[in-house]
């Protein structure tokens, strides 16, 4: 599949007035399965995404969502089903196709993923340098810019080990943004870090979104900012999506998996018990059986 | 009874399994790594950047490690030959030994210890912190960006370090042939000129070590890119990478020198 060059698939993508213009969805998903091995991850997933929505994803872990991230930006293939970008098949690309389509996401990685070997500057010039000629007076006001929309002008000499984590996950972000992106994925971006960082991440996130134009998935455990900052949240576990719709219809929702995510419930659908094959006398017995005769301690 | 006999059958069959799989991957993924090498035409800097770490800052072990193995076999030959009363072939048999065999796998196993080991646990770490996953989302392979200058870099660099570990043996043996017991000078060049042949000994020597450094780069950029992503998984490559690198390069050094001497 011919994919449109870089700068012109950008126009095709975005526009003025891009949110929210909803004739064709930007992202179809449709019965999507996936499997590491043996072990399902997702099983027929379908989901269609417009131009300009901000998702969020949540459920359990291991219940497939970074998954779907990453096989929405082509680094697992799906055995089974259809995902298009864009009006891109992004599971049939070639490698070729799959490099130069990436170029249009940006991807926040739970852990920031900077590269530890260059500075805060060169990690948001990276993606400028390797995928565009830019000549370095613009290179640099574009950094510059990216770094200044994360409120981090000033830090650009420094090494990443001398950031903070709520610091590091800003320049993270900045890099994302770097090429103005047409998709961006959000994976756990809340994760370990204090309440102002988190509350600077979120506000960036929807300022972002809001500013590029840009489609976001976002996937999180954190069910307060799901609801302030997504136009839909979704909830999946086994494999498949279970629940979705706006933040009103989530707070209002009766359906127990949806209640049990919003009130932080330890049981429900979703068990807080791993569902153990041996019962409590079983293991208990085990034990009791190798301390037999030996002085018990109390 | 059947299973004493058939489990180990069985461990062996998979262990040789595995390995045939893991055998069959390096070569694909060296393929892949030379079909991305073109790359570097543009981009050179990051060729030199390489060859600065993996090359230049192994320069003090190869200096000091060629400066002490030359004195031991100065010394060492100077008590053989003392006793056959031709102690002028010190220098021939300095060089000989260095040219042919030590200088080119010393310096390999030096070179496998220092720079293929930073590069497994370089590679590894940068997979375990999901930078490679993060330079890919970025539409930057890191096969190009990555692992073809490394592999590159440590390709170049291995023949110069063997060079240098030779110069540095000679010397060493210079030093405490002729300034420490007291040979004549001129025998120790003299001699060593008249044995040593440059294509034979000098250019094979070099081949050797061109062999050594695809080797032992191919193992340790391979060990770092499939290396499991977790602090366990990086210490591992790390070891697997000296482990297999040192017995690569002697099994290599047998063969090579069967059609080469």
């Amino acid at each position: 599949m011919a994919l449109p060059k870089k700068s012109h698939m950008r126009i095709a993508w975005r526009g003025p007035m891009a949110k929210k213009v909803t004739e064709k969805p930007f992202i179809e998903i449709q019965n999507v399965a996936f499997a590491y091995g043996e072990r399902p991850i997702l099983k027929n997933i379908s989901l269609s995404i417009p131009k300009g929505e901000l998702i969020a994803i949540m459920g359990g872990s291991g219940c497939g969502k970074t998954t779907l991230l990453r096989l929405l930006s082509g680094q697992y293939r799906p055995q089974k089903g259809k995902i298009t970008v864009g009006g891109a098949r992004v599971d049939l690309m070639g490698n070729t196709e799959l490099f130069q389509f990436r170029r249009s996401l940006g991807m926040l990685f739970q852990f920031g993923a900077l590269f530890t070997d260059l500075s805060v500057f060169e990690n948001v010039a990276f993606p400028l340098r390797e995928n565009t000629q830019l000549p370095e007076n613009l290179l640099r006001d574009l950094v510059m810019m990216k770094l200044s929309a994360v409120g981090l002008r000033g830090t650009q000499a420094m090494k990443t080990a001398e950031l903070s984590g709520g610091m590091a996950r800003r320049v993270a972000l900045a890099r994302a943004v770097a090429l103005d992106p047409a998709l961006m994925l959000y994976d756990e971006p809340f994760t370990g870090l204090d309440p102002i960082s988190l509350g600077v991440i979120a506000h960036l996130i929807k300022k972002l979104n809001t500013a590029l134009g840009s489609t976001a998935i976002m996937v999180t455990h954190d069910i307060h900012y799901s609801l302030a900052l997504a136009d839909r949240v979704l909830f999946m576990a086994n494999g498949e999506i279970i629940a979705s719709g706006t933040p009103q219809e989530v707070l209002g929702s009766t359906d127990p998996w949806v209640s049990q995510f919003v009130k932080g419930a330890a049981d429900g659908p979703v068990q807080f018990a791993y569902p153990a094959t041996t019962t409590i006398e079983q293991d208990f017995g085990f034990i009791a059986e190798q301390t037999k005769g030996t002085p018990q301690h109390v | 009874m059947f299973d004493a006999i058939a489990n180990p059958l069985r461990q062996l069959g998979s262990r040789t399994l595995a390995t045939l799989v893991k055998l069959g991957g390096a070569s694909r993924f060296f393929l892949e790594v030379l079909s991305h090498s073109a790359w570097l035409l543009k981009r050179p800097q990051l060729l030199v950047r390489e060859m600065f770490f993996a090359g230049v800052q192994s320069l003090i072990i190869i200096v000091v490690s060629g400066v002490f193995v030359g004195m031991v076999l100065g010394l060492q030959g100077y008590n053989t030959l003392v006793r056959f009363g031709s102690t002028d072939a010190l220098g021939t048999l300095v060089a000989l030994s260095l040219l042919r065999e030590l200088g080119p796998v010393l310096a390999a196993l030096l070179f496998a210890s220092r720079s293929g080991s930073a590069m497994t646990a370089e590679i590894g770490l940068m997979k375990a912190t999901e930078q490679l996953d993060a330079m890919a989302v970025m539409g930057v392979n890191p096969l190009s960006r990555v692992i073809a200058p490394r592999f590159w870099a440590g390709v170049l660099s291995m023949p110069i370090l063997a060079a240098l570990f030779n110069v540095m043996g000679i010397l060493g043996g210079y030093f405490v042939g002729v300034v420490m017991l007291g040979l004549d000078e001129g025998s120790y060049w003299a001699q060593m000129q008249n044995a040593v042949d440059f294509h034979l000994d000098v250019v094979n020597g070099l081949i050797k070590s061109v062999f050594f450094g695809v080797a032992v780069t191919l193992i340790a950029v391979f060990e770092g890119y499939s290396a499991e992503a977790t602090a366990a998984g990086v210490s591992s490559a790390t070891t697997r990478t000296v482990v297999t690198s040192a017995l690569a390069i002697l099994a290599l050094d047998f063969v090579l020198t069967a059609f080469m001497f």
